[in-house]
This record gives structure tokens, sequence and C-alpha cells, in this order.
């Protein structure tokens, strides 16, 4: 398929892959009903493929279901079978679907060299599974970077009885990040250059100008080797950020009819973007996350990272249009879509707000100011007593002298915006735990990188043939510590489960992805239920292709012995 | 290859199918259970398929490979007398476990020809989180002005990241003649804006016989792309020891064009 573009549009940002085909029916503008048109029933098929996008004279490789960017919405009933044939038609590399969130057997949940073998050009692997929950998820490739690439799309499942979520009329609001550099490249660039995409260093001129750290910070950064404004990888300097695989200037636009409840099931599926997501003038009911139903917040504002899902309700009452903003974590751009009762309308689209710097707080250092002395703790940047587990690697930059409980604060760069904002803290589920069991035992797990050789890992060793997997007993009980030693957010998720975020609600929220904050640490606990191998790794393409990856086995499985 | 898993599937369904949950206790702080090779999928799928797709999986998790060319340095000399071109930069390929590294560098003088033309190609390993060690061999295809002949050296170095951003790098060389000699250097990106960069840099070059040169540079460069950036900027050089006995020049300043690129 072609496109064309003048230059004007592609500089604005707007990718333009809404004007023609490459769009699913259910991401085009103004789609109207309850239900956006879905792919459903017990028999699915699905087509990965290849196809050139062009744009403004330029080519962009994506790889493609059915022939759609993002792939086509599949939407099941809970409780039901379902069959989906996934043919490759590729021409020379594997593929593979993996079901994000979903409660699978472990061998139809889609890792190469985890799950099965994956599927190789030309052939056709049927993933068969029963439908297990319902709520908001989502599918994308485990295969190479091919996410990056187009190869991602939402799941939505019906609850077999009452929505336990009241809503009039609903949205799926897929947000992504789009390159023309190929992800192989964007991950090349990153390890000759970690910086090579950050156009909002510091610079001497904004020092003359009185912005960002003094003169002092600036000396005591550099001479420990960091960036505070590292915030992002790869920034709005090569992504276009898309809603629904529109560009900003192409306005995705979802109708309402004043005074409905509409349902808002936002889906990160960005390869490398934690995006900060409002609607001005409208108050977000946060009322479902990872597709499990929470204790409804109203919030102003909420920042999601790759993978995770956030289902939102709005309920606008005036007969005008409103911007739907996800700006990037580093405020390097914004995807843009717009809430209105009419096609055609829009509202202004507030500018990107001034980018984050990182703190003390955020290298793990507790409260503290640099050359403070905390009595009996190594304050030093990478000191083994402070994590005796993880082997000093070069891939070991900093180990965080005091990791700390960050999940009521607002996310990175969202302290002080002036509204409010939800915290991880806030969120409970609304229902009974189904185990009640305290966790057995604890593990702690190690987020740890090095930012000047672009090497993240577990535990200070990239996954590789010496990596140790991560075991459970089956259903046995587990506390999980994740202690973020690294100055950047990491989305980690785990396969197959949900685990229940300890976050000082007495009913946990469940989540498949949380959102470890820079030199944070987040608990939490998880009942092994499910036999098998499954994969468990950062959310951040590029962190997971560096190594940040490992694999969780929970044995007996199935017919073996104790 | 795809076996028949419905019979499996519909047995996993049920997680809890004949376990009693009823009768486990929580411990205060149970043994961890033994780790397990994470092979599950072999049962059900072709063990040699397998075998393939974790080797695949590796590689994509961590193992992947890396290369660049740059040259930090491709630029013209105007000074007083003959003018010059000069040439420095690298090429590494590999994995963060080790890689291969070639440098080359290169003066040619105005009707006088090549002044110094050398390759260097190395192992590098990573030692701690910012510095590599780097060994290997030295070959000078037009060697300095007191030798002759080409002459090949041992090389022992290191290459990384100091602290306050300065990049560093320095080696010891022994010749096939038994000479030793070293060399340094160090350069500071000043940022005075997102593209606008400011580098000073030294480099020392000491030899057993007591011979030096110091060059000091001062390049201003704007980066069109962080790929591609052209710049202007002043080289002064010195020597020190027997070559300004033999009445060469002492020093010299350069006015420098160039550009800085790598791929």
């Amino acid at each position: 398929m072609m496109t064309a573009f003048d230059r004007r549009t592609l500089l604005r940002g707007a990718l333009g892959l809404g004007a023609v085909g490459l769009l699913p029916a259910w991401a085009r503008a103004g789609e109207v009903g309850r239900s956006p048109a879905a792919l459903s029933g017990e028999e699915i098929k699905l087509t990965v493929g290849h196809q050139m996008a062009t744009i403004d004279g330029r080519s962009g490789h994506a790889v493609t279901v059915n022939g759609s960017l993002p792939g086509p919405l599949i939407r099941l009933k809970e409780g039901q079978n379902v069959r989906i044939a996934v043919t490759n038609a590729l021409a020379d590399e594997d593929t593979s679907i993996h079901w994000h969130g979903l409660l699978v057997p472990f061998q139809m949940d889609g890792v190469p060299g985890v799950a099965f073998p994956g599927i190789k050009p030309g052939e056709t692997f049927t993933y068969d599974f029963p439908v297990r929950q319902a709520g908001t998820y989502w599918w994308h490739s485990h295969s190479g970077l091919q996410e990056q690439v187009g190869l991602y799309a939402p799941m939505i499942i019906d609850p077999a009885g009452e929505d336990p979520i009241g809503y009039d009329r609903e949205h799926v609001v897929v947000l992504s990040d789009w390159s023309f550099l190929h992800p192989h490249a964007l991950f090349r660039k990153l390890k000759v250059n970690p910086g090579h995409f950050n156009m909002q260093k510091q610079t001497f001129a904004g020092l003359l100008a009185g912005q960002d750290q003094s003169l002092k910070d600036r000396v005591a950064w550099g001479k420990m080797r960091m960036d505070p404004t590292d915030i992002a990888d790869v920034t709005g300097s090569v992504y276009t950020y898309l809603v629904n695989g529109h560009g900003p200037g192409d306005n995705w636009t979802g109708l309402f009819a004043s005074g409905e409840r509409v349902r808002l099931r936002f889906i990160n599926a960005a390869a490398m973007t934690i995006f900060n997501v409002r609607i001005p003038g409208l108050s977000l009911e946060v009322v479902a996350v990872d597709g499990q139903p929470v204790s409804p917040v109203s919030v102003d504002e909420f920042q999601m990272a790759p993978a995770e899902t956030f289902d939102v309700i709005v309920r606008p009452t005036e007969d005008q249009a409103f911007t739907l903003v996800a700006e990037a974590s580093d405020r390097s751009g914004l995807a843009r879509g717009t809430l209105a009762p009419r096609l055609g309308m829009s509202a202004p689209i507030p500018p990107v707000r001034k980018r984050p710097l990182a703190t003390m707080k955020d290298m793990g250092m507790g409260n503290m100011h640099g050359g403070m002395d905390m009595p009996g703790m190594d304050m030093s940047m990478r000191s083994q007593s402070n994590a005796p587990d993880v082997p000093l690697t070069p891939g070991v930059q900093t180990i965080a002298p005091m990791p700390m409980d960050r999940m009521a604060e607002p996310p990175q760069g969202l302290e002080d915006v002036g509204h409010k904002v939800l915290t991880y803290a806030q969120l409970a589920n609304l229902h009974e735990s189904t185990d009640k069991r305290p966790p057995g035992r604890t593990i702690e797990i190690h987020l740890t990188g090095n930012m000047e050789r672009f090497m993240w890992a577990f535990d200070g060793e990239a996954f590789g043939p010496i990596k140790k997997p991560i075991a459970f007993r089956r259903d046995e009980r587990v506390r999980v510590v994740l202690i973020n030693d690294t100055m950047m957010a990491h989305p980690i998720h785990l396969h197959g489960h949900f685990f229940e975020l300890v976050n000082g609600q007495e009913r946990q929220p469940l989540k498949h992805t949380v959102n470890v904050a820079p030199g944070g640490k987040v608990a939490f606990d998880l009942t092994a239920s499910e036999p098998g191998d499954w994969a468990f790794h950062c959310h951040l393409l590029l962190h997971m292709h560096a190594g940040m990856f490992n694999v969780v086995t929970v044995r007996p499985l199935d017919g073996e012995a104790a | 290859m795809i076996l028949d898993l419905q019979h499996e599937q519909h047995q996993a369904a049920d997680p809890h199918a004949g376990h009693d949950m009823g009768s486990m206790k929580p411990a205060a702080e149970a043994a961890p259970p033994p780790v397990v090779t994470p092979r599950a999928a072999d049962r059900l799928f072709d063990p040699k398929a397998m075998a393939a797709a974790r080797a695949q999986l590796m590689v994509e998790h961590g193992g992947a490979s890396v290369w660049t060319v740059r040259a930090d340095q491709l630029e013209y000399r105007a000074r007083k007398g003959a003018d010059a071109q000069a040439f420095e930069g690298e090429a590494w390929w590999g994995t963060d476990a080790g890689k291969w590294v070639v440098k080359a560098r290169g003066e040619r003088i105005d009707g006088e020809g090549w002044e110094k033309g050398e390759a260097e190609l190395l192992k590098a390993w990573p030692i701690g989180p910012y510095f590599d060690l780097q060994a290997g061999v030295r070959y000078d295809l037009a060697p300095p002005k007191l030798s002759k002949g080409g002459r090949s050296y041992a090389a022992l170095g290191f290459e990384g990241l100091a602290p306050y951003w300065f990049e560093v790098q320095g080696a010891a060389y022994l010749s096939d003649r038994g000479d030793v000699s070293a060399r340094a250097e160090a350069s500071y990106d000043l940022r005075l804006t997102q593209k606008l960069i400011l580098q000073p840099r030294v480099e020392a070059d000491l030899a057993e016989a007591g011979a030096a040169t110091l060059e000091g540079g001062l390049r201003l460069r704007y980066e069109i792309t962080r790929e591609f950036a052209p710049y202007v900027g002043v080289v002064r050089e010195r020597a020190f020891g027997p070559a300004v006995v033999a009445g060469e020049r002492a020093g010299s300043t350069a006015v420098v064009i160039g550009v800085r690129a790598w791929r």
C-alpha cells in the first residue's frame, strides 16, 4: 500500500497511516456504537505479513496482521474456547504471537524458545485455549523486534456475567511509537552512543540561562557519569507517537453523545515509550488496570508504561471536543486524539511540558542529597554490601544504596503538575483476593543496567546460557521484591500470571506488568498457579533485547511427580 | 513438529485440578524449590526445534552483536609551511563480552607525503562499567621519522569514560626492535547547545629514547545529525627531545576544518 504526504505533515509528526487501508475498522476515526468491529467467535484466522508504508517518499517497513497496523481487534467472551490459527506469510523470519495478560496453558503463550518453537515462514500454528477471564488485554509478537514495526493489537474479553463496569459506549485507545529507523538500527545506535536520541540534554547555554541543574550539581553528576536528562532511550527525535495507528496530525476521533459514560480502554502497545495520559477538561475515572477491575479512582492524569492497560470512564456533558493527550514521559513528543460529539471537531493541543530531571532519589539515594553521610550505610554508587547477591559485572553501573517503595508517589515527571495524578498506591482490587495465604517466602530480583554501555539485565547477568531460571513451586505463594538499581523506570512483565501489588491496600490490585520507578522497589505477591515455563522481562523492547529477560519455571507440570 | 495439544490444554484449564489447596501450610520462610531446567515445552514440541528456538532466544535477549565505524577526525590542516591532511578513526564489532577493534590514523603533508600512518587490531574486554582493556598489534605503514622501514608492535591499552565525562584512552607499545613507547589521549565534549559542541583534546606520545610529542586541539563541531558533524578548530603540536635536536620544527599551529562521522 502507498500513501503520500507532504513534508510539512511529516515534520508535524503525522505518520498518516490512518488515511488509508492499513488501519483496521476499529481504529478508524469516528467509529460509532458500543462495540468496535472485531474478530470474534471460536475460530479466528490471522496472517502475519510484511508491508511497506511509503510516506513522503520514505519507505517504512511494517510487519502487519491481516494487512493492518495495529492488527485486528479480537473480542472474546469469558468462558468460551478459541482456536486462533496464525499463518506466517513473512518471507524469511519466524514470527509468534503472545496473548498479553491472558491466562493460557504455557505452550499457548507464544514465546519462541520458551513456550513453543515459534512459527516458521509458511507455517501455521493454531493457538487453542479456554478463555478464563474478562477485561482489556492486547497481543503482540515475541519474535525479534516485530512489535516495534507494527505487530500489536488489542484484545477485549467480555465478562460471562454482568460487567462490573457500567458504560454506554466504549473506545479502544491503543498508544504506540513508530520510527522509520529499523529497530535493529535503534538498538545499534544506543549501543554505540547511549544518549543518541536525547535531544534535551543539559547545555552550557542552559547553564548561562539558569536552566536545569546548578553548576555544582552538574559537576557532582558529571563525577558520577550520570545524566539526569536520561529519561527515555528512544525519543520523539525519531518517534512518531500514535493513537490507534494515527499520528497527531491525523487526529483519531472517538465520538460520544453528551452525558454518556464513555469507557476508554487504554493500551500502551509502545515498544519504548512511557506515556502520561490526560484529557484536559475531563476527569478520568480509573476503573480497571491490566484488565482487572479496581475500585474507581478519579484523577486528572495517569502514567502508563508499555504493556499496561488502563480502563477509564469519562463523562463529557458539554457539546464540545476534548483533546486526548498522551505525552511521552521525557516530553519529547505526544500522541493525540480527540473525543467529540461529531466528526471534524477538535480542541486545543496543550504544549508539551518541560522534561523532568532525574534526582538523587531516582538513583536510589532515598531523600538524600549528594555528600550527606548516612552512618552504617555505604552510600557509594556501586557497593557490594548493598546487594551481596548481585555480581558487580560491567553491566552494573550502580547499586541503589537506599531503594524506596515509591508506589505512593506520583510517577516520574508528574510530581508537581498541579492536578490529581494516579499512583499505584491508590489502586484497590474491586474483588476479594482468591488466595489469602501469606507468602511462604520472599525473593529479591535486582533490575540492573549500565546506561553507558546500554546493558540491561536482572541481577547483573543478561539472559544467556548460564542464567538460572527463577523457580517456583506450583501453587506456592511467594513475595517477589523488585529492586531498581538503575536510573530508569522498568515495566516488568510476568507471563501467564497475575500478581498482587503490595501497595498498602487491603485488597491488593492484580497486575501483569508493574512499572518500577528509578531507584525504587516494588513488592508483589504471587500464587504460582500456572505450571510451565514463562517469560519474565522488562517490557521496554530494547531493554529486553539487551538481556533484561529470564524464564520463570513453575513445577511440577501436569502429570509430573511433585 | 506441532503436536496435537487439545488434550494437554484442557487438562491445564483448571490450575488447581488435583491439588488440595486447604492442606498447604504457609511456612514462615519456606526453602526455595530446586532450580529446574526450563524445558517444559520439549515435552510437547520437537526438542530439536525447541533447541534452535532457544539458541535464537539467547541471541535476541542479550546476545546481539553490534558494530560501528567512525572517523573522529577527518580534516585539512592549514598551517605555516606545508599544509596537511589528517585522519583518525576506529571500527569495532562484537558483543558485551568482547569486541574486536580496529584503529587507524594517519597524517599526510603536502609535498612530503605520509608523515605517519598506522593501524591497530585489538581485542577488547570490558573491565568495570566504563572501561575496556585492549590488547593486540599495531603496524606503522609510514613509520616515525626517526625509525627506518615499517614497524610492528605489541599493544596493550585501555579506552573508556572517566569521571566528569572525559573520554580517555592510552596504550603502551613494544616494537619488533624492543623499543617501548606509550600514548595517552583525553577529550571532553562541552555541549554549548544540543547540536553545537566544543571539544578540547590532548594527546601525548612518549618514546623510550626521550622523544615526545604533545598535541592539543580545540574543535567546534555542529552535529547536523549525531552521525555527521563538520567542525572547525585549531591544533597545536610540539615535539620534544631528539626530534628537536635534529633540527626539526619544534612546534606548529594549524587551523583545521573537517568532519566527524560515524555509522
